[in-house]
């Protein structure tokens, strides 16, 4: 069915004669064919945001619809790929037009002439039906790719090969009742409808990111979601970076969207470089990219994050823990903002529409833990950490607002803490948790019955020092009991030695759950033992010049594989503590 | 041949609306001539069957409904560009206002440019020495980036950017090296500060000038920005220059922005700014970078004058969410005289780390940065309490830290505008005021730098 050009204005195209057209039915629009979705339709005119720049377009040009909603192809070979907004891979139209993205070029998303090899793990004669895994492709070293039935199919297998095989070759027919179907390894999903699953579970089990801040005092779990806002300057993409290179998700899907260029070159450089501490295999051989740059097309941006969060959705489907990384969800609202301005719908708060926080809602619910589709059952997840970016900082912003209204997890960066180079620059007072009795079980079981309650603690004395700081400014240090001099010089221990992490230190910029219990036992430890001494008369100088104190500020980079060392420094303190205590006795007594 | 339409039917603000057109395409460059002879140039904001609309770079005072004829070029807005560029001077729209010759042009570009595809970038790594310590020392800039100075009204901007523009290299290397600068509604003075002290010290011969002054008209400045980056992008990724951009006032660059999405009667977004000035910054912003394989390299330094000091304003707050950093100019420190008034804490680079170290600057670098900043911020923060409290409140330590930081502001940050630092200089210097501090406090930098480094007490107290 053709249509016609009637109006261009920026991104936005009106055509008419499009009766027949549906609503997000893809278009290809123009001379050029540039690709375009129709979000509005009034009598036979059809409103379409078009993904590419629209510079040179006029009326009467035709509009040709597909008759199909915008959808990503889903198959092996997405992993280690670099896509931009509408999953066009970027290193092949460099291939294809050089350095700069022109307009009017297609490429699929997955390679058709790439040979995998297929393992059936049905036989012939078995009954399957959607979300069934019918064989497996390895992917990349960590990653095997399920082959799963597509929605719609169910029958006996009437026939099913191993060997090698291109992503549109049968490897597999089906009998159904509308005869037998041809199963390829490349599937179709529409971006902006869920996939489905057969039942949501509450997430239980934390999502270890191997960040001291996020895991001990705020911590995600798999399947769950998180918003980190903050001004510019305050680290947004370093801690997105960081929860991308070492969270123990197994498939990490990257979204870059409206963000600046040059980020992208970096994960792009890094990523094949870093090894993941679990597999050691190379970041880049579990991650997708997803990189809408700021000065690329405006819609496609507003695409972008449902490109992604659907591939992450289909190796969920596989039973993986799949985590999402959106950088930033401000730049997708605003883009909402522009078209919504540009059909001249009434607008909400901040010009953004009405509608913004339904959107919201919709994006960060596909997070979650669930019983997949298929016969075995199979448990994924899938976990969303969107970055805002509010203007000025400024959390009163609707995009804030209508995000925390739906996660679970907000982690508030403050650009007081950057300024003093105190990274990740998550304040301790300002963000939240609410998955803390979700993975109580786990935590108990893993770290030790002591874990929350040390938890608990921590987060006491970080509070009590915020109050009595302000004392000390108004009064001075003077008049602080040492009770509250022992709580100010434990929380500072906490905040620089515990909180305070590096992330371009080898060592420093993971760290496993075990090290991190370790850590803060050492510190409430040391903090127990200073309240007895000084019940006992210690003078509190002599408690805050303690040697073992720069053991504790250097235990940070302690390895992984030599946490008993942790022993060695907690006897320490048990002897210097002693030691204190007795040779203060023995002076009053003299 | 060309139509020529006389159906102008609605003159608002910078903008025209022309009826009974057929075959005009979205974007594309018009002529329009005046009833008393005078063409200008226009660009089509919005098309629809037979109505465009049109925004008037020159502005729209004298053009009437009756007589005014509009002309179609079929084109974008383009670019005539050649190795000549170099030394000349042009008005916002790219035409030469010197007395030299036209230019005869290798090819036309189209202004716009296209976005550079994200995979073919190459990571900016390459040190740029500006000889100003707080730049080189605890801000570095790397060629490729983009990195604004945020000033306020009455701050020495000019003055800092001069100074980068005429100091700025990468160590050990003789590279084709130019300068794009792009006067944005600038006053005549400001704008006549610049070219003076290119002819000066003879970078004009290397340098392509734009110049959109105050009174010339503020609809121009919306084409003046991507003017200049197609002129710097076909020397660097053709001709394989390092160019260094400098765009001046941004501020302005915006304000115009916000006129035209006014007279359209879009829904306004913060303080009257239109919902795609995000979009439409990093269409420029964007253009700085390297790419793989390519000799050239885009570095960008916008200036912006952030209404009433104010950080969280839209124009410096988007434009920070899009570039790598930026340098803050204080105005305090510039009232106490120091120049170049850059305020370090706030200031940032964040494609610093990779630019930094052994073979690029010195080993000591990093680890000489953190502890700078560590202690200028503990001086800081003991100034502040001195203020509440009073000096004989602070502790012995924070005596000294008061002290350091004081001296870091005079000898560090206020060089002035002629001196060249050369980094190992400014990294000496940074060592000599560490060297106040007890070695014990000196907790970020390894032993063994310390060691090395460290001339104990070349530096005395007094």
């Amino acid at each position: 069915m053709n249509g016609k050009i009637i109006k261009v204005s920026g991104p936005l195209v009106l055509a008419d004669c499009m009766h027949d057209a549906r609503m997000f039915d893809l278009v290809k629009v123009g001379d050029k064919k540039l690709i375009g979705e129709i979000i509005e339709l009034r009598g036979d005119v059809a409103s379409i945001q078009v993904y590419e720049e629209t510079a040179g377009l006029g009326p009467d040009e035709p509009v040709i619809s597909t008759g199909k909603p915008l959808s990503v192809e889903l198959g092996p070979g997405l992993i280690e790929s670099i896509y931009d907004g509408i999953q066009r891979p970027l290193d092949i139209l460099m291939e294809k037009t050089g350095e700069y993205i022109t307009r009017g070029v297609s490429a699929p998303g997955i390679d058709r002439n790439k040979k995998w090899h297929f393992v059936p793990s049905v036989k012939a004669g078995d009954s399957v039906r959607y979300g069934d895994t019918i064989g497996t492709v390895q992917e990349t070293n960590p990653v095997i790719h399920k082959i799963m039935v597509p929605s719609g199919v169910e029958g006996k297998i009437e026939k099913i090969i191993e060997g090698e095989f291109c992503v549109e070759d049968t490897v597999a027919v089906i009998q159904t009742d509308k005869g037998f179907k041809n199963i390829t390894m490349l599937q179709y999903w529409p971006v902006r409808i869920p996939r489905t699953y057969q039942k949501k579970l509450v997430p239980e089990i934390p999502l270890v990111t191997g960040q001291r801040v996020i895991d001990t005092f705020f911590p995600i779990t798999k399947g769950g979601t998180a918003c980190i806002p903050g001004p510019f300057g305050s680290g947004k993409t370093v801690v997105q970076h960081q929860l991308a290179k070492w969270s123990d998700a197994e498939i990490i899907i990257y979204i870059g969207c409206g963000e600046r260029g040059n980020e992208m070159t970096d994960v792009l450089m890094e990523f094949p470089q870093l090894k993941d501490p679990k597999t050691g295999d190379p970041l880049m051989k579990r991650t997708v990219l997803i990189a809408n740059t700021s000065n690329m097309p405006v819609a496609a941006r507003e695409a972008s994050i449902y490109t992604g969060v659907t591939i992450a959705e289909y190796y969920r489907d596989m039973g993986y823990n799949v985590a999402v990384m959106a950088d930033s969800t401000s730049r997708w609202a605003e883009a909402l903002r522009e078209m919504s301005g540009r059909l001249e719908e009434m607008p909400g708060e901040e010009g953004y529409p009405a509608y913004l926080p339904a959107k919201l809602a919709e994006f960060y619910e596909r997070a979650g833990r669930v019983i997949c589709k298929g016969a075995d059952s199979r448990e994924g997840t899938l976990s969303i950490i969107g970055a805002v970016s509010p203007p000025g900082g400024d959390l009163s912003d609707p995009v804030v607002q209508g995000t925390l209204k739906v996660v679970k997890v907000f982690w508030a960066l403050e650009d007081k803490l950057a300024y003093r180079r105190h990274f990740p620059a998550i304040s301790w007072i300002n963000s939240y948790s609410l998955y803390l009795d979700n993975i109580h079980d786990f935590l108990k079981e893993n770290l030790g019955e002591d874990w929350m309650r040390m938890r608990q603690e921590g987060m006491k004395l970080l509070q009590q020092e915020t109050d009595l700081q302000e004392i000390v400014r108004l009064v001075g240090m003077d008049t602080l009991s040492t009770s509250d001099r022992l709580i100010l010089d434990t929380a500072k221990s906490i905040r620089e030695d515990f909180l305070h992490q590096n992330a371009f230190h080898e060592i420093d910029t993971y760290t496993s759950l075990k090290k991190q219990y370790r850590m803060l036992k050492l510190i409430m430890m040391l903090h127990e033992k200073c309240i007895q001494a000084v019940g006992e008369g210690t003078p509190i100088e002599s408690l805050t010049n303690l040697k073992i104190r720069e053991d504790i500020s250097q235990m940070r980079f302690i390895k992984e594989k030599e946490l008993n060392k942790f022993s060695e420094l907690e006897k320490r303190v048990d002897e210097e503590i002693s030691q204190l205590t007795a040779d203060n006795k023995q002076q009053a007594e003299l | 041949m060309q139509k020529e339409y006389l159906t102008v039917k609605e003159i608002v603000g910078p903008l025209i609306l022309v009826e009974d057109i057929e075959g005009v395409k979205y974007d594309e460059l018009i002529e329009i001539g005046l009833p008393n002879g005078e063409i200008r140039q226009g660009k089509v904001l919005e098309i629809s069957t037979d109505k465009a609309l049109i925004q008037v770079f020159e502005g729209t005072s004298g053009i009437d409904i009756a007589k005014t004829r509009v002309k179609f070029l079929g084109k974008g807005i383009e670019l005539p560009v050649s190795e000549d560029l170099m030394g000349r001077v042009f008005d916002g729209l790219g035409k030469p206002m010197d007395d030299g010759p036209e230019i005869i042009p290798e090819k036309y570009l189209d202004i716009n440019g296209n976005p550079i595809n994200p995979y073919a970038r190459d990571y900016p790594s390459e040190f740029i020495q500006t000889g100003i310590s707080a730049i080189d020392g605890l801000n570095t800039l790397v060629r490729g980036q983009k990195l604004p100075i945020f000033s306020g009204s009455g701050l020495p901007h000019s003055h800092v950017a001069a100074q980068i523009a005429r100091q700025a290299k990468v160590i050990g290397k003789d590279e084709k090296f130019a300068v794009v600068f792009a006067a944005i509604g600038i006053t005549f003075e400001e704008a006549d500060y610049f070219i003076s002290d290119f002819r000066r010290t003879g970078a004009i011969e290397r340098t392509v000038l734009f110049i959109n002054l105050a009174d010339d008209p503020a609809i121009e400045r919306i084409a003046t920005p991507r003017v200049a980056l197609t002129a710097a992008e076909y020397l660097a990724f053709e001709k394989g220059m390092h160019v260094l951009v400098i765009l001046t006032d941004m501020t302005n660059y915006c304000e115009a922005l916000r006129s035209v999405s006014a007279a359209r009667k879009e829904v306004p977004g913060r303080r009257g700014y239109p919902g795609y000035m995000y979009t439409d910054l990093a269409s420029i912003y964007e253009r700085a970078g390297r790419i793989k394989n390519k000799k050239g390299s885009i570095t960008q330094i916008p200036i912006l004058t952030m209404p009433d000091d104010d950080k969280t304003h839209p124009i410096p707050d988007l434009t920070g969410y899009i570039t790598e950093g930026q340098i803050i100019l204080s105005r305090s420190l510039h009232k106490k005289g120091t120049s170049p008034p850059i305020d370090v804490l706030p200031s940032l680079s964040r494609l610093k780390d990779k630019g930094i170290g052994k073979e690029k600057t010195r080993e000591d670098h990093a680890d000489v940065f953190n502890q700078l900043f560590a202690a200028y911020a503990t001086g800081k923060e003991a100034q502040e309490l001195a203020i509440i409290l009073g000096e004989s409140a602070l502790s012995d330590i924070d005596k000294i830290y008061f002290k350091f930081s004081d001296e870091f502001e005079k000898r560090y940050v206020g060089q002035g505008y002629d001196e060249n630092r050369t980094i190992a200089q400014t990294l000496d210097l940074g060592w000599e005021l560490l060297s106040m501090l007890p070695k014990s406090e000196l907790k970020r930098i390894r032993p063994e730098y310390i060691e090395k480094y460290l001339k104990s007490k070349s530096y005395a107290l007094d």
